[in-house]
């Protein structure tokens, strides 16, 4: 499980009706099923993790979210979630008002790119970070919208949205006070709770 | 995955005395179905699985009749032991429609009123009246709720049927290579077909076994056409290429030359016109035409949807241009917005149409993982 999937959880209603985009192999809505009693929907567009996730007993559709989402009526969902996926579709902008469009509130994680260590690596070396977050390189990352908790606090502002919550995640669980403090800074990954 | 053949299987038949009443307003006062079953029944009854057969299919889906039969059912593929529709458990039935060529009551069987085949005078016949009927089998059988209702092309057409007019007796619908309603494109290749039979010679306005002819020329185009718009243009490219059977192509040669793809168009349309029946096709192709899942829902598939109380896996491939992935994207969207449970894929083939017959590994193990949670949600 990855460390931003077991934090949503506590945002998300017993029994409520949750689509998750881009939702991989399926492991966070399975959990979700299991413990929170939701009814999910995940959308993926990779074959073999649709195979996975529907392997775990999910409903999984697949779907490319760059090609939008206006299949989903207004308000069908109680919660929808982007895990680690913002900074992989092609309009993340767009993404976001579909999702706060199709549901009632919207939880997006994405990787702080202006994590003290992205800033150390890309500062000293000259050279697009590479990690164990984000193991890429610069010419076949599937990450084409790398931002900042800056950066998307300022889009939401400028959009309208609200943020009703908010959890910052450092590279260690013992300090969680530096990611909480400065979250621009220490933060590796972000989770935001949103809505209209 | 080890998986394996259900090994030789027997058809049955049971005979349904009640009048089955008609969507044409006929009534038909008995009639026989021809099936085959595969696994076991369980002691719950609750492992049943339906297989719905296409437009020229029957009952022999898996298996084999005989030690010496060459090929076995038209699905064994996905019907078997460690298959994706897995025989060591579930009870799979699958049955030759009302209407059909392969023994069930149809064109080619007796009308008790005149004592000569039906041919042309056999009713017309609407996906739900297949649905109907084989829900008179599902009682025959003491199947209360079938685990899945499965089919591809006029098969999905069936299972969808099933879900809006018996939603307490299926829990699961597998919609394959399918459409909730055929295109003018896809109507027009009926007509052609249709058009190919009732103008061969020997057709005989459909009397044509009282006559003792057969219009053995229209049903060997019919399906020349079929295979051609089955396929992809890819996939006749990886099959056949521009191979020759015979002759060459050389300049100065009078002979001429036969492509491999043409010797294996006459071959198919030669195995045909001998097998199947001109006015079950005629029967068969009018039923797909019909069929219009939302028509008496004020043709909106959400409130038709909104009747259906099972969830469903929708299946579409890549180069089907039949039963193109936009129609499956129909289905889903409808099921979306009517709230139904779904998983949908567009799986990556090059085999047209024909794709869903296919041992394609991606749609073999997607199928597969959907059949294990049907075991699992008994």
């Amino acid at each position: 499980m990855r460390l931003d999937l077991t934090h949503i959880q506590r945002w998300i209603e017993p029994g409520t009706k949750v689509l998750d985009l881009g939702c991989g192999n399926g492991e966070f809505l399975q959990m979700l099923q299991q413990e929170r009693n939701v009814r999910g929907l995940g959308l993926e567009i990779d074959q073999d993790k649709i195979t996975a996730a529907v392997g775990r007993g999910l409903n999984i559709v697949e779907q490319d979210l760059d090609a939008g989402m206006d299949n989903f009526p207004d308000q069908s969902f109680d919660t929808v979630v982007m895990a680690h996926a913002l900074q992989a579709v092609h309009y993340p902008d767009r993404v976001l008002d579909e999702m706060l469009r199709i549901g009632r509130q919207g939880i997006v994680t994405f990787p702080n790119f202006a994590h003290w260590s992205c800033r150390l690596y890309l500062g000293t070396r000259g050279r697009m970070p590479v990690s164990r977050f984000m193991p890429y390189n610069w010419y076949d990352t599937p990450n084409i919208h790398f931002c900042t908790v800056k950066d998307f606090e300022a889009l939401c502002e400028e959009r309208g949205i609200r943020i009703l919550a908010r959890d910052m995640v450092g590279n260690t669980e013992r300090r969680p006070l530096l990611a909480s403090s400065w979250p621009n800074l220490f933060a590796v990954t972000a989770i935001y709770l949103i809505s209209r | 995955m080890t998986s394996g053949s259900v090994g030789i299987v027997a058809p049955q038949r049971a005979r349904f005395t009640e009048p089955l009443h008609l969507a044409c307003g006929r009534v038909l006062q008995d009639y026989e179905l021809v099936y085959e079953t595969y696994g076991q029944l369980n002691a719950a009854r609750s492992n049943a699985v339906l297989i719905c057969h296409a437009l020229s299919g029957h009952h022999h889906a898996a298996g084999y009749h005989s030690n010496e039969d060459r090929k076995p059912g038209w699905w064994d593929e996905c019907i078997g032991p460690g298959k994706p529709i897995d025989t060591d458990h579930f009870f799979v039935v699958s049955l030759n429609n009302l209407g059909g060529c392969h023994g069930s009551t149809g064109p080619i069987t007796q009308n008790p009123a005149t004592g000569q085949p039906w041919g042309p005078d056999f009713p017309s016949l609407r996906v739900r009246d297949w649905v109907h009927s084989q829900a008179r089998l599902a009682d025959h059988l003491g199947i209360d709720c079938w685990a899945a209702v499965v089919g591809g092309s006029l098969g999905g057409m069936q299972a969808m049927r099933w879900a809006l007019l018996y939603p307490q007796r299926l829990r699961h619908c597998v919609v394959i290579a399918s459409a909730m309603r055929l295109s003018a494109q896809n109507i027009a290749f009926n007509e052609i077909a249709r058009h190919a039979i009732q103008s061969a010679p020997g057709f005989a306005g459909g009397h044509y076994l009282a006559q003792n002819t057969l219009p053995a020329q229209g049903l060997a185009l019919v399906r020349m056409v079929g295979h051609i718009t089955y396929l992809s243009d890819d996939a006749m490219a990886n099959k056949f290429g521009r191979d020759l059977r015979s002759g060459s192509l050389e300049l100065g040669d009078e002979e001429g030359a036969e492509f491999q793809v043409q010797s294996y168009l006459r071959y198919q349309g030669s195995q045909f016109s001998g097998s199947f029946d001109a006015n079950t096709y005629i029967l068969m192709t009018r039923a797909l035409d019909y069929f219009d899942l939302a028509r008496e829902y004020g043709d909106d598939p959400v409130v038709a949807f909104r009747e259906a109380r099972c969830s469903f896996l929708v299946l579409s491939f890549s180069t089907d241009w039949r039963f193109s992935p936009r129609r499956s994207r129909e289905i889903v969207d409808a099921l979306i917005a009517a709230d139904r449970p779904v998983s949908y894929a567009e799986i990556e083939a090059d085999e047209g149409h024909d794709a869903f017959l296919m041992p394609i590994p991606r749609y073999l193990q997607l199928f597969s993982a959907y059949m294990q949670r049907v075991r699992e949600s008994r």
